[in-house]
């Protein structure tokens, strides 16, 4: 379905700032895998985002979606194919509008019209739809969303996200900036959206157990490069422990992320 | 003499409501009023001295505003110039474009010439007296063109205007470009700023190519008063208080113009007066700001 090929980034070239942050990278992501990616900071996993979303055009190499190549399409034109909820809650939604216009100019995707469309329907389906997060947002579709929490604001951008039905779901640490409770609540709510609507997702994560309890398919990377790439019944026997022993195997060296064994 | 500050009011009031589109709803500080409100004053007074229909004059000074505003988005779309470089530039330019459109002239007078506001005088005068007939027309355009933008901000486009300037990552996550919703906004709130200039000139009895010096900084002072009226996230409310905001701001003016000679003011000082005007609504809302967290607009 989307498809990088010998995807090259290289920031600041020919300057003293150097950064080749992804090397030779390739990728398949077939329909509905549920990839998780780990791998230390500055592996080039968010950049590796902002080049399949279309923030960052990539050096070298290709990407294509659906047989298209959409190497040089504008992020803005991706997006009608890819739903990406950052790690930072005040990314996906509007603080100063209300609940209930936010969850209108995000329910169809492309350019919006004159149309005047929010009607009594569409109210009763966006509340229907806020009870799901049980959160009891329902009752405040008309307050602001700057005056949510954190957790409640990053829930609604994943519902909101989750309504558009995106062909591929990009989650950057989504989480992560949450308290404990947040994130596990934040968490059970993706997994049962993503069941749900059959989503393809791809989920990083800086914890190993995560990434290996969740998806059908795990990717690490280093160094600018995917250095495993393991699915199905191998994906499943995993722990800790071997894919610790994994990557010194193929690294040479141990794997020094002491946050993402610890967490 | 309080119709007169109502009547100046109303009519800086669509200016004010443009200035709260692009600094408010777009987050784009957009400099290009300065040169868009004499704009509007130019086009208008040539055309009605050339004998074009009133109404058709008036929508052609919208155009050429809208137009005006578009080159500001444009340039920094396109050159990834800042938003205020990108309004200076075409502020800038417009100075020389107007005085073209007054075919050479820095002044154009409109004393013998019959305006919209002649023919309303003309028409209602009789009936209530003419400051009362002017005061009653501007009140309707001006809730017109309020209950309009109302309107436009309900749309699907509007709302997403409304998000533009608070989180543009969304807009773009939308799949909506926000380069087209930053050419719609820019474009829309210099046509208002136009149609504001096209009527001052009226109101005043001439256009001059000066008419717009500093008037940005009048727009945001009106903008900023009304925003100590009331908070609300109503883009009804919001667009009511900016033009409540415009008649006070008109009012202050009054003053320091009739009784400013106590304390040795000049009509010359009063753009001083705007400057210390919103230094002193930005100090006053720093100090507030927890009963003003979600005063910044853009529903």
């Amino acid at each position: 379905m989307i498809k990088l090929e010998k995807i090259n980034m290289i920031f600041g070239e020919g300057t003293v700032n150097h950064n080749h942050v992804l090397k030779d990278v390739d990728l398949k992501i077939n329909r509905g895998d549920f990839i998780t990616i780990i791998g230390s900071n500055g592996a080039g996993k968010t950049t590796l985002y902002n080049v399949i979303s279309g923030n960052k055009k990539p050096t070298a190499g290709r990407v294509i979606i659906n047989d298209k190549d959409v190497t040089s399409h504008p992020e803005y034109r991706r997006a009608k194919y890819i739903g990406r909820i950052f790690q930072d809650p005040l990314l996906g939604t509007a603080g100063n509008m209300s609940i209930i216009d936010n969850m209108q100019v995000s329910g169809k995707k492309g350019f919006k019209g004159l149309k005047i469309s929010l009607n009594k329907a569409k109210r009763d389906y966006f509340r229907g739809q806020l009870e799901r997060l049980d959160m009891e947002l329902e009752q405040r579709m008309n307050d602001n969303v700057g005056m949510l929490s954190g957790g409640q604001r990053q829930a609604l951008t994943l519902l909101m996200m989750s309504l558009s039905r995106p062909e591929l779901v990009l989650l950057d640490e989504h989480t992560a900036a949450l308290d404990p409770r947040n994130a596990g609540k934040v968490l059970e709510l993706t997994s049962r959206f993503i069941q749900e609507y059959n989503f393809t997702v791809m989920m990083i994560t800086h914890n190993m157990q995560q990434a290996i309890d969740y998806g059908n398919r795990l990717i690490m990377m280093d160094e600018g490069r995917i250095i495993i790439d393991i699915s199905g019944k191998e994906k499943q026997n995993l722990t800790v422990e071997r894919l610790v022993k994994k990557f010194h195997d193929i690294r040479k060296k141990e794997f020094t992320s002491d946050e993402a064994l610890l967490s | 003499m309080i119709e007169g500050i109502i009547v100046e009011g109303l009519i800086y009031g669509i200016l004010a409501l443009g200035v709260f589109i692009t600094f408010r709803v777009l987050d784009f500080p957009d400099l290009t009023v300065d040169g868009t409100f004499p704009m509007g004053a130019a086009v208008m007074a040539i055309c009605l001295t050339g004998g074009m229909n009133m109404g058709l004059a008036l929508i052609v000074s919208f155009l050429c505003g809208f137009a005006a505003g578009t080159v500001t988005a444009v340039i920094h779309n396109k050159l990834g110039v800042p938003g205020l470089l990108a309004g200076i530039l075409t502020m800038t330019m417009l100075w020389s474009v107007n005085i073209r459109i007054l075919g050479g002239r820095a002044n154009l007078p409109l004393l013998r010439t019959n305006t919209i506001l002649t023919r309303v005088e003309d028409l209602f005068g009789s009936i209530a007296g003419e400051t009362a007939a002017l005061l009653v027309f501007f009140i309707v355009v001006v809730l017109v063109i309020k209950l309009l933008l109302d309107l436009f901000f309900h749309t699907d486009l509007g709302l997403t205007m409304g998000a533009m300037g608070d989180n543009e990552q969304m807009v773009i996550s939308q799949g909506v470009n926000p380069e087209m919703v930053k050419i719609i906004g820019v474009g829309l709130s210099n046509g208002l700023v136009a149609v504001s200039g096209a009527f001052a000139a009226q109101y005043q009895g001439f256009a001059d190519v000066n008419l717009g010096q500093g008037i940005v900084v009048s727009g945001l002072a009106m903008v900023m008063l009304g925003e100590f009226l009331f908070s609300s996230n109503k883009i009804g409310l919001l667009t009511t208080r900016v033009i409540l905001g415009a008649i006070i701001y008109k009012a202050i003016m009054f003053f320091g113009r009739y009784y400013g000679y106590y304390i040795n003011l000049t009509p010359n000082d009063l753009k001083l007066i705007t400057g210390v005007l919103i230094i002193v609504c930005l100090v006053v809302t720093k100090y507030r700001t927890k009963s003003f967290k979600f005063r910044r607009p853009g529903k």
